[in-house]
């Protein structure tokens, strides 16, 4: 079984955003950026399939600017045998990756293709299901534990209301919840030994794609701002408060 | 072109927030039509015919359509869009896992989680968990939304008579199987409904101290939510977790106990109407969003706030 597995580079989770003075977006210059982080469980989890013996290859894809590649290599030094990068500039929407996506799958043939439920910096949460719409195969979204059979899997879905299980035919998608596993950290040996491993370049021009936006981002701005609160001495005074200044009590 | 609405519902009745998914429907265009997808769903069809914003209800019945498979009602209702110009939904789980399939196969962007119609083809939606807002204008001949259920008031339950028109099924997804689904069963009032919130965070220290949290929501008639963080230390379950990858909550009232405030817990529920945070930490960035703060431990912190609640002759339910 070979697993493709989508990943993306956005802002680090730890860094707090800022948004760009005229409105056009938030600021990226000089900011830490890293892999989307269920991406990474998605990374965790094809390479714990093919070590236990599952699947035979685990590759790597990301889509976008020359930068992005480095989500690839950090993919290499987890355990992914090799990477592909398509090289596309400019903001993508969903739809667009989606389509590119389709094409990449078309030429490696994977079994499955995994990939993070939610990207967390448009929260878009669409990727995922818009491909295995373009493909007709099955999507297990949301995955919090995934048991390979030989040619099914069953998968354990995180649902408002609990929890659901599904089983799906192969080929199929999954996209990963962060509950799905614990990624692992790479090895100073694995980083230096993945700067050998291939990474095929593939311009998105060259796949016949139209990614034109189909969505103008009129503006970006700060949310509205809480105003400040203040801190109460004791808990006599809070539920006061709640009773008689707020009346929620 | 009319506005088609996805009705989320459990075969038997409607999910209350399809409730609120109609009020952001309505506004993007009063023609306003639900179609409702399920198995001996009639009742929860006539449910959706009294919503006084709803001019005509188009129901599918089939076996397969049972457990609300996106495979297996996509196809469905991509064949209804062609009559209609948007097509809406909640931005729950059920919609996240539906509309993405439904806008590919109508090879349209899709503009999800809104939280605001400015125009019937401008939103406004939250990014980066809330961090920052943008306004989307779709260009799209036909609009994919899913919308934030929390940021619509739900709209009138009773008084309408929309008609109830059937629709015929399409064919069964043969590659997808529903097996089992957990639900939680709690006499609490719902997470995303409940107009008091009482949240624990990993200061809870462990799963047996969360009876303390349990206590005061039963005093208050409150649901009861959970960070992240506790609910990896295994302390609750995931179905409580409030933030980013929870749910996002928009209570009256939202108590923080032991909860420091991340990024991913505060998308969840700084939008609440009055925030209290009870936290040892005085530095603690929850106390950023907290109308009121009290810097104290938790575990002596929360048997006064009982003995307190319990001093006062009534409390609003």
């Amino acid at each position: 079984m070979k697993i493709l597995v989508a990943v993306k580079r956005v802002i680090d989770y730890n860094v707090q955003i800022r948004v760009k003075e005229d409105g056009t977006g938030v600021v990226t210059d000089n900011v830490k950026m890293s892999t989307n982080p269920p991406d990474d469980n998605a990374i965790e989890e094809a390479v714990k399939i093919k070590e236990a013996g599952k699947a035979t290859e685990v590759v790597a894809v990301t889509v976008g600017e020359e930068k992005a590649q480095e989500t690839v290599r950090k993919a290499l030094a987890v355990g992914a045998d090799r990477g592909i990068h398509v090289k596309v500039d400019g903001i993508l929407e969903p739809l667009a990756v989606s389509k590119i996506l389709q094409k990449i799958v078309d030429k490696e043939k994977p079994d499955l293709v995994f990939m993070g439920k939610q990207a967390i910096d448009d929260d878009c949460n669409q990727t995922g299901q818009m491909l295995s719409a373009l493909l007709n195969w099955p999507q297990a979204t949301f995955a919090s534990k995934i048991d390979v059979k030989d040619n099914k899997l069953e998968v354990t879905r995180e649902i408002d209301e609990g929890l659901e299980t599904i089983e799906i035919n192969v080929p199929a998608i999954v996209t990963c919840d962060l509950r799905l596993n614990e990624p692992r950290y790479a090895s100073l040996p694995n980083i230096m030994k993945a700067k050998k491993k291939p990474i095929e370049e593939i311009a998105a021009t060259d796949l016949g794609v139209d990614v034109s936006p189909r969505l103008e981002q009129i503006k970006v701005e700060e949310p509205p701002k809480r105003k400040a609160g203040i801190k109460v001495a004791n808990v006599a005074e809070l539920v006061q408060k709640l009773k008689n200044e707020a009346k929620v009590i | 072109m009319a506005v088609l609405l996805i009705a989320e519902h459990n075969n038997k009745e409607l999910r209350p927030f399809t409730l609120n998914a109609a009020t952001a429907a309505s506004q993007i265009d009063s023609d306003l039509h639900a179609v409702i997808i399920g198995q001996n769903s009639a009742d929860a069809a006539k449910q959706l015919s009294e919503l006084p914003v709803i001019k005509k209800v188009l129901s599918v019945e089939g076996g397969h359509y049972e457990n609300f498979t996106a495979e297996n009602f996509a196809p469905v209702i991509v064949k209804l869009a062609e009559n209609y110009s948007h097509i809406v939904c909640s931005a729950n789980t059920f919609g996240k896992n539906l509309m993405p399939r439904i806008a590919a196969h109508l090879d349209t962007s899709q503009v999800s989680d809104i939280i605001k119609v400015i125009s019937p083809d401008t939103f406004l939606r939250p990014i980066y968990a809330g961090n920052a807002f943008a306004t989307i204008k779709s260009n799209d001949a036909k609009k994919c939304v899913t919308i934030r259920p929390t940021s619509f008031d739900p709209c009138e339950s009773t008084g309408g008579s929309a008609p109830i028109e059937k629709v015929d099924p399409s064919e069964e997804f043969s590659n997808t199987k529903f097996i089992k689904r957990e639900e939680i069963k709690s006499d609490r009032p719902e997470l995303g409904t409940a107009r008091i919130v009482v949240s624990g965070g990993r200061g809870m220290q462990s799963g047996d101290n969360f009876k303390l949290i349990t206590e005061i929501a039963d005093k208050l008639g409150a649901a009861i939510g959970a960070s992240r963080a506790a609910v990896d230390a295994g302390y609750i379950s995931n179905d409580h977790q409030v933030g980013q990858t929870g749910k996002v909550v928009v209570p009256d009232l939202y108590i923080a106990i032991g909860i420091s405030g991340a990024i991913q817990h505060l998308a969840g529920m700084k939008e609440s109407k009055v925030i209290v945070a009870i936290n040892k930490d005085g530095e603690a960035p929850i106390f950023s969003v907290a109308d009121y703060g009290l810097e104290a431990d938790l575990f002596e912190a929360i048997p006064q706030f009982m003995e307190e609640l319990n001093k006062l002759n009534t409390i609003q339910k």
